[in-house]
């Protein structure tokens, strides 16, 4: 290409370092970083989490934390957006360059119709009104139904696709040349995301701005990337166009991360012949009533509602769904942390209806069935050490202090860490290691039955595999009955022998993993297939290390 | 001990630490440093601080010094034993209501707020007016007037604990709810608890002084509230009758609250804006 085709870069970043404080774990979160975002491109800048993507995009916004200091050059038509004064950097910020975040319940103001926070925008920067047409426009250009009267509803009154749309106006309310986007689909269902990402790439089309997106899924960036760079230890580890870092990366990490990213296809097993059924749920009813008041009428959700299904020994059976759909709910009454207003799960050994037992006949039957949590630091008591939390289901049952040591040290060795955990304290480990101690703990009591409520969705894309193989190799050792929530069909795909499709509580497609997944019959199903991020691109691309 | 450090760094705390741990010597030491009763007649009524008497006798002519000194032990025995018992309460309160929710909640909230609504101090003196003056009397008035802020406190913090996955997976382990309750949301709740306990003991120890102030104190023990209510109509003819009981008060209140405060920044390091920025 001829030295005179390339456009001048919109932004173009110069060995950008950011220091971080005494006690941080590395001395720099962004590490002498150059980067160019080019006008009329989407950049994606990849990597897990403390890779220092989201300092970068927050130093172009000169958004970074107080204590940090930054040095190098951000350069902006002329300007170093570095120890730019403040005003001048207000008067950039907005107009220029606009910014969307990832959870934009937490971006809008709460209390403050949408519509005029539009409006804020236009008249913080100087623009005489009326703006009921501009901000109406707007609204319309993002897909918003009704936008005459979604102006004037509060933020809570909307869905959260439709937030980060309402987001998604305000940033491009005033044409910036730039538009930041940090994680804007990780809080959303993939439906939702497949909506929103369109839209972004619309409207970078139709404006011809640049784009900064920084994700952690290369799903995200195969669907609307022009370029990509990947992130590591706060350095750029490898760029390019994105058709050829994902069709020939020449970094390792980057060629581990795009083997870790878990892909729709059939999984290689054996059926194991006959089904053992091991636990089984009829009709399972629950619905959530909000308590009325004196004015306000009782309102009833129906969070599940004729839920049936059979789970067998020794086999994984997968619940998917989108935010919503009941299928937490689902788990959380079959492990018993909640209650169902109607219907059966019946264990095997024992007689009768689980949901009608007391919690004294209870008591001796929750260790059968036992659950793994979704948030690896809000499931382990942070004042306790590794061992009390494993252990304080064998002690409750009577084990000894001593037979109780031994276990723990199995345990631990079981779930690939070191005995020597035991003696630490949650904080030591890092998100990986505390799922997995999670994991143990919730197989201390040799349960037949394991809840996994959305594992690995906390996690990074490289630790998520990892964990995924332990929960199937203790599955296959341990001839445990999983059943497994995620809203990850990738991952359901991975680890799944049956699957069960839920949407609005009810069950609407189940069945052998390799039927409903790769064969499906309901137009849900396939909506939620078709959603998958970068599907194309993934399935086209080999893999350099076969996973079994 | 990384907790001690923290506390360590603020130097208003450890000020307040030291003049608290010479208050606590002076009430211990009180026999020694001025033997005899408080309450017997030394010398003249009514003399200015002197070598003999430094800071003055009353009109009784009963040693001030004297009676600041074992005036402490009462202070701090009353701030310390009530606050003892409304955090007992206020806990134990709060913990059920938050845990359980639902009615029970409704219940003690509704029995919170009937303490809440009575003005307090009005209520102690009622209580103590009641009950007769004695030390028992005081500590009881005192602490069921202040257990309300507590139990509101602990309240919140159970109510969104026991939401956490961890006391999810401690039901799923089989424990005992009480189990539960003492062992693993408790000890998360337990740093906005002692920081705010720590600052009742002041506002406990000032509700003593002004209920001694009235002439509600325990008549057979020397407290400072009663030596400034009793000094009240010679104010202007023998300041140091009111001045240095009165001293001796604002101090403690205040190393009390720079403690309360110190142990507030060092138990939620995350909370004040000098926190450092990283991970």
């Amino acid at each position: 290409m001829n030295a005179l085709d390339v456009p001048a870069p919109l932004v173009a970043i110069r060995r950008l370092s950011v220091q971080l404080g005494a006690n941080a774990d590395r001395l720099y979160a962004v590490d002498g970083v150059d980067l160019d975002i080019k006008p009329g491109k989407i950049l994606c800048l990849v990597g897990e989490s403390g890779s220092g993507k989201s300092i970068t995009a927050h130093a172009i916004m000169g958004l970074t934390p107080k204590p940090l200091a930054c040095s190098g050059e951000i350069l902006f038509d002329g300007d170093n957006l570095i120890g730019l004064a403040a005003e001048k950097h207000r008067a950039i910020r907005g107009r220029r360059i606009g910014m969307i975040f990832q959870e934009p319940m937490a971006a809008l103001n709460p209390v403050m119709r949408v519509g005029r926070q539009i409006e804020e925008v236009f008249r913080y920067h100087g623009i005489p009104g009326p703006h009921d047409e501009r901000v109406v426009k707007l609204l319309a250009d993002m897909g918003l139904p009704e936008p005459d009267l979604l102006r004037h509803s509060f933020p809570f009154n909307l869905s959260g696709g439709q937030r980060q749309r309402v987001m998604i106006a305000m940033a491009l309310a005033l044409d910036p040349e730039l538009l930041i986007a940090d994680e804007p689909t990780t809080a959303l269902d993939v439906t939702t995301q497949k909506q929103i990402l369109a839209l972004i790439k619309a409207a970078q089309k139709q404006r011809g701005m640049g784009v900064l997106m920084i994700t952690h899924d290369f799903g995200v960036v195969a669907e609307i990337g022009d370029e990509v760079a990947v992130m590591r230890h706060g350095r750029i580890v490898e760029r390019g166009p994105v058709s050829q870092v994902l069709g020939d990366p020449q970094h390792d990490y980057t060629r581990t991360l795009l083997d870790a990213v878990p892909r729709l296809r059939p999984r290689k097993r054996e059926p194991t012949g006959e089904r053992e059924p091991l636990l089984s749920a009829e009709r399972v009813v629950k619905t959530y009533s909000s308590r009325g008041g004196w004015f306000a009428p009782r309102r009833t959700v129906a969070a599940v509602q004729d839920a049936s299904f059979t789970l067998a020994r020794g086999e994984t059976l997968g619940i998917v769904g989108e935010s919503g759909s009941g299928k937490s709910t689902l788990a959380r009454i079959i492990v018993r942390l909640l209650s169902a207003d109607a219907g059966q799960v019946r264990l095997s050994g024992v007689e009768g209806n689980m949901l009608d037992l007391s919690s004294g006949e209870l008591a001796p039957l929750r260790r059968r069935v036992q659950m793994v949590f979704q948030d690896p630091f809000a499931s382990l008591n942070p004042r306790r050490t590794v061992f009390e939390i494993i252990a304080q289901g064998l002690l409750a049952h009577g084990v000894s202090r001593q037979a109780a040591r031994q276990r723990v040290d199995e345990l631990l060795r079981l779930v690939a860490l070191e005995p020597a955990a035991a003696a630490r304290y949650p904080n030591a480990f890092s998100g990986g290691q505390r799922q997995r101690i999670g994991i143990a703990r919730a197989l201390a009591l040799e349960p037949d039955v394991l809840v996994a409520d959305e594992p690995v969705s906390a996690l990074d894309v490289s630790i998520q595999s990892r964990v995924l193989e332990l929960l199937d190799d203790l599955r296959n050792r341990l001839r445990l009955g999983m059943l497994f929530i995620t809203h990850d069909l990738r991952v359901a795909a991975q680890i799944c022998d049956h699957v069960a499709v839920m949407q609005r509580g009810r069950i609407v497609e189940m069945g052998p993993a390799a039927d409903v997944l790769f064969n499906p019959r309901q137009d849900y199903t396939k909506l939620l297939i078709d959603s998958i991020p970068g599907r194309g691109a993934f399935a086209r691309r080999p893999q350099s290390v076969p996973n079994d | 001990m990384p907790l001690f450090r923290r506390f360590a760094e603020n130097r208003g705390a450890v000020a307040g630490l030291a003049v608290l741990a010479a208050v606590m010597v002076m009430a211990l030491a009180a026999p020694l440093l001025a033997p005899g009763d408080p309450m017997a007649t030394r010398g003249q009524p009514l003399l200015p601080p002197s070598a003999q008497f430094p800071f003055g006798t009353d009109m009784l002519g009963r040693d001030v010094l004297a009676g600041v000194v074992h005036g402490a032990r009462i202070s701090l025995v009353i701030g310390l034993i009530s606050t003892a018992i409304a955090v007992l309460i206020g806990v134990s309160v709060g913990a059920i209501a938050g845990f359980f929710g639902g009615w029970v909640d409704d219940v003690l909230v509704r029995i919170t707020e009937f303490f809440q609504t009575i003005p307090s101090f009005i209520f102690a003196i009622l209580l103590v007016a009641i009950m007769t003056p004695s030390l028992t009397s005081i500590v009881t008035a005192i602490a069921v007037v202040t257990w309300p802020p507590i139990a509101r406190l602990a309240r919140s913090e159970f109510m969104s604990l026991r939401r956490r996955e961890f006391v999810e997976a401690a039901v799923l382990s089989g424990l005992s709810r009480p189990r539960i309750i003492v062992s693993e949301v408790l000890p998360n709740a337990v740093s906005p608890l002692i920081v705010m306990g720590s600052l009742m003991i002041a506002t406990a120890i000032l509700t003593e002084s002004a209920l001694s102030f009235l002439g509600l104190g325990d008549p057979n023990r020397i407290s400072w509230g009663y030596m400034i209510g009793a000094a009240r109509t010679v104010f202007r003819q023998a300041w140091w009758l009111s001045v240095f009981p009165g001293l001796a008060i604002a101090l403690t209140v205040l190393a009390i609250n720079l403690v309360g405060e110190g142990l507030n920044d060092a138990l939620n390091p995350h909370l004040n804006g000098r926190a450092k920025v990283g991970s």
